[in-house]
């Protein structure tokens, strides 16, 4: 009898059991107040907007407030009332988790100034009779009171998970994994999900699969903060599209460098790879090698949208008027150009083409100089310039190349290129 | 004081940072970037700094664990006493420990300017005020180029018109700008403030220290040709409450004058108040070491000019308190002289 109570005292940062005294106090107040509800409330509808709304007000610096909204455990589920302690109800019910700590706050310290507006609620018909009410003088067993860890009840909403992480075996150890919790908090359903989820049975799972793709101990903190979702991927999913990749003839460390750079590849369907794929091999016209080539060194190409890559091909057919073998040969060796913003890539040009004069093929030759910024490129040519030596045509003397112009850092270029001292250059700097 | 925007709440700097990172420091702004965005930079690249010296060590509770032990009943549990850090105050759930600095900007430079840009930070912003109010003249070079004329004044605006210069030569133009400093120097003497017919106006006149302390509209103290080898040509001015874009107005006119027209090409400011293009900081060097040297080298300045200030009556004001009466203010020691060859005075 104390056990299914203590069952029913599921609180939604699982994983510990946590049990008190004072909450299987509360638990009987409370289902007294829940019934109090349903009789005298009639509505049942949804009042999460206003919810929201009202602690947004508060909520103070942050933009996006992360509301850990609660539901309300449908009492409608008796199934739930005899189950046993080590079978938490499953996912296949379908019931949201019982959240008495908002009901604990909402009795215990509001003093009756109930606000069920805050919380959603979502109540059914209850049978009152079902749910048992085991009394609170029993006697309890030395192991359960050793159990009973009473610290303080956790807040219902809160705008962040510090006030859980302690709490939470799951989040507890995520965070020690590497996941970064504070940039997760500003995305409005991460949190939520996340404290939803239990270690042992989600997470486990997911990690250990993880693990054999390749993806390495290390990334994996920085993997999980990019893409929380992939813990509520289904497994099966997951599996099926490795194996569609591997069917593509992608090698281990391939699929594993794939994934670990582009940490929501196994979060799209087998048919969106493989139309990308295949966008990629028409529209650039590479063979099967090199296509996989430059999904290797850029994943984040099957997990972006495809309309600014065709823009940027646009772009380069037409208004920068490369050739195609020449856009096929730069896309090859810098692939960032097909991401690339297409206003700094003819603001680059523009000034590479018309004011350094350098023509078509010698872009072609260097195309990592797309990967530099406008800024240097610009300083660097108009000191070079200034000092006489901007001498770009690779039959004539004193020749300077298009990758040593971009990719040497400043003392390096000052000295040996430029042949001058980096205050000289830092002096040039403030007469432009 | 220094006050840094945590994630939860406000924090102030440790002191040794606090004391280094308040003043006022001047950047070289290169063409084509927003100043806005530059602040924003610049603030990125501070805090990023701040962010990575700082090491935050975390709280530690004592938690009763349960253990489980075998006994002679089967499991046994037991707690355990355990001293575990407090995860919260671990940095990948707090997040960074500084989030905002306020870092402000002086007088502002438009997108295609470049120059002496000054930024305040923390205690810094406040002094940047009680600089304008102070009323100290710029300095700018302006390269213009004669033959077009644009929509707006500039060399990538829609043309308009162009004309023949072959009949401008150096001494037509410095005629000119004769008499735009002359035009100025009659408005500098209106918004002065000061009684025109007093003792008081001859000798601030005869000292140069004469400025108008109060809002008026841009008013050019100074202006000579610095190079001249047509079509292009080079202008030093030294004004007061301009814009840019008045400046660049400035060239066409002086292009109407000589009966032909004039765009301009660049505008640099070398000098805002008392910072210059010496002490202007590069792109390069906008981290957290050079910004606290050079906010350092620059104290003495700031604060020999904020410092005290001599009213006409004779009177030290001290230090913060904005002098308003008349036209009297802290000499600007850059400032080229006496006014020279007024006309209608």
């Amino acid at each position: 009898m104390s056990m299914s109570a203590f069952c029913l005292l599921r609180i939604m940062v699982n994983g510990t059991k946590m049990s008190s005294l004072c909450h299987r106090i509360c638990y009987r107040w409370s289902s007294l107040r829940i019934t109090g509800l349903v009789f005298s409330s009639k509505q049942e509808t949804k009042v999460l907007p206003k919810a929201s709304y009202s602690l947004r007000s508060w909520s103070g610096f942050n933009t996006h407030p992360c509301l850990l909204t609660q539901k309300l455990w449908r009492l409608e589920n008796p199934n739930l009332n005899s189950s046993a302690a080590d079978s938490p109800p499953s996912k296949e019910d379908g019931t949201a988790r019982f959240t008495e700590s908002s009901i604990l706050l909402n009795t215990n310290q509001n003093l009756g100034k109930t606000e069920p507006s805050r919380l959603a609620i979502d109540v059914q018909p209850v049978a009152l009779d079902d749910a048992p009410h085991p009394s609170l003088f029993e006697e309890i067993s030395e192991e359960e009171a050793l159990r009973i860890e009473a610290s303080p009840p956790l807040p219902p909403t809160s705008f962040t998970l510090r006030d859980y992480v302690d709490q939470s075996e799951t989040l507890t150890k995520l965070v020690l994994l590497g996941m970064d919790l504070s940039k997760l908090k500003m995305r409005p359903n991460v949190a939520n999900m996340l404290l939803r989820l239990d270690f042992d049975r989600d997470i486990k799972g997911r990690l250990l699969f993880l693990k054999d793709v390749g993806v390495d101990d290390q990334l994996l903190g920085a993997f999980l903060t990019r893409n929380p979702f992939i813990l509520t991927e289904d497994i099966e999913n997951l599996q099926m599209r490795i194996q569609y990749l591997q069917s593509k003839k992608f090698s281990k460390e391939a699929i594993s460098r794939m994934v670990s750079r582009a940490p929501y590849l196994l979060n799209f369907s087998v048919e969106r790879l493989d139309n990308r794929l295949g966008f990629y091999q028409k529209e650039l016209g590479l063979n099967v090698q090199k296509t996989r080539d430059l999904v290797t060194r850029l994943p984040r190409l099957l997990t972006g949208s495809l309309e600014p890559v065709k823009e940027n091909l646009k772009v380069c057919r037409i208004e920068l008027g490369f050739r195609e073998n020449e856009i096929q040969h730069m896309v090859t060796n810098v692939p960032k150009l097909l991401l690339a913003s297409k206003k700094k890539v003819t603001r680059l040009f523009d000034y590479l083409h018309n004011t350094m004069g350098i023509p078509h093929h010698l872009i072609t030759k260097f195309p990592q100089v797309f990967n530099g910024k406008f800024l240097r490129i610009k300083d660097r040519h108009l000191f070079l310039e200034h000092l006489g030596r901007a001498q770009y045509d690779p039959t004539q003397p004193n020749y300077i190349s298009l990758d040593k112009l971009v990719a040497t850092p400043d003392d390096v270029f000052c000295v040996e290129i430029a042949k001058g001292t980096l205050l000289d250059f830092e002096a040039f700097q403030k007469t432009l | 004081m220094v006050v840094c925007l945590q994630a939860d709440k406000m924090v102030r700097l440790k002191w040794p940072l606090f004391q280094t990172l308040r003043g006022v420091f001047a950047v070289y702004k290169p063409p084509g970037i927003h100043w806005k965005r530059l602040r924003d930079t610049v603030e990125t690249k501070l805090l990023k700094e701040l962010n990575s010296l700082e090491q935050r060590v975390p709280r530690q509770q004592i938690r009763f664990l349960p253990s489980f032990t075998e006994g002679e009943n089967g499991v046994e549990t037991s707690l355990t006493v355990a001293q575990l850090p407090v995860l919260a105050d671990h940095p990948r759930v707090k997040g960074p420990k500084f989030v905002g600095l306020k870092v402000g900007a002086g007088h502002r430079l438009d997108l295609r300017s470049s120059g002496v840009l000054v930024l305040g930070v923390g205690n810094g912003n406040q002094q940047l005020v009680h600089l304008h109010d102070r009323h100290l003249t710029k300095e700018y070079n302006i390269q213009g180029s004669f033959g077009t004329a644009t929509e707006d004044f500039s060399d990538t605006g829609r043309l308009i018109e162009r004309t023949t210069y072959d009949h401008i030569t150096l001494e037509r133009l410095e005629r000119i700008i004769a008499v735009i400093q002359g035009i100025h120097q009659r408005a500098l003497l209106t918004y002065s403030g000061i009684d025109l017919k007093s003792q008081e106006a001859y000798e601030l006149a005869s000292r140069g220290l004469l400025r108008p302390m109060h809002k008026s509209p841009p008013i050019i103290t100074a202006i000579r040709c610095v190079h001249f080898s047509p079509p292009n040509f080079t202008l030093a001015i030294q004004c007061l409450h301009e814009t840019q874009q008045y400046l660049r107005k400035v060239i066409h006119e002086i292009g109407l004058e000589l009966k032909s027209s004039a765009v301009c090409t660049h505008v640099r400011r070398t000098r805002d108040g008392i910072f210059t293009v010496e002490d202007a900081l590069v792109r390069t060097r906008w981290d957290l070491h050079s910004i606290q040297a050079a906010i350092q080298d620059s104290r003495s300045k700031v604060n020999a000019t904020l410092g005290a200030t001599v009213t006409s009556q004779g009177k030290t004001c001290p230090l913060g308190s904005k002098a308003r009466r008349g036209g009297a203010g802290v000499q600007d020691p850059h400032q080229w002289g006496r006014m020279h060859t007024v006309h209608g005075f």
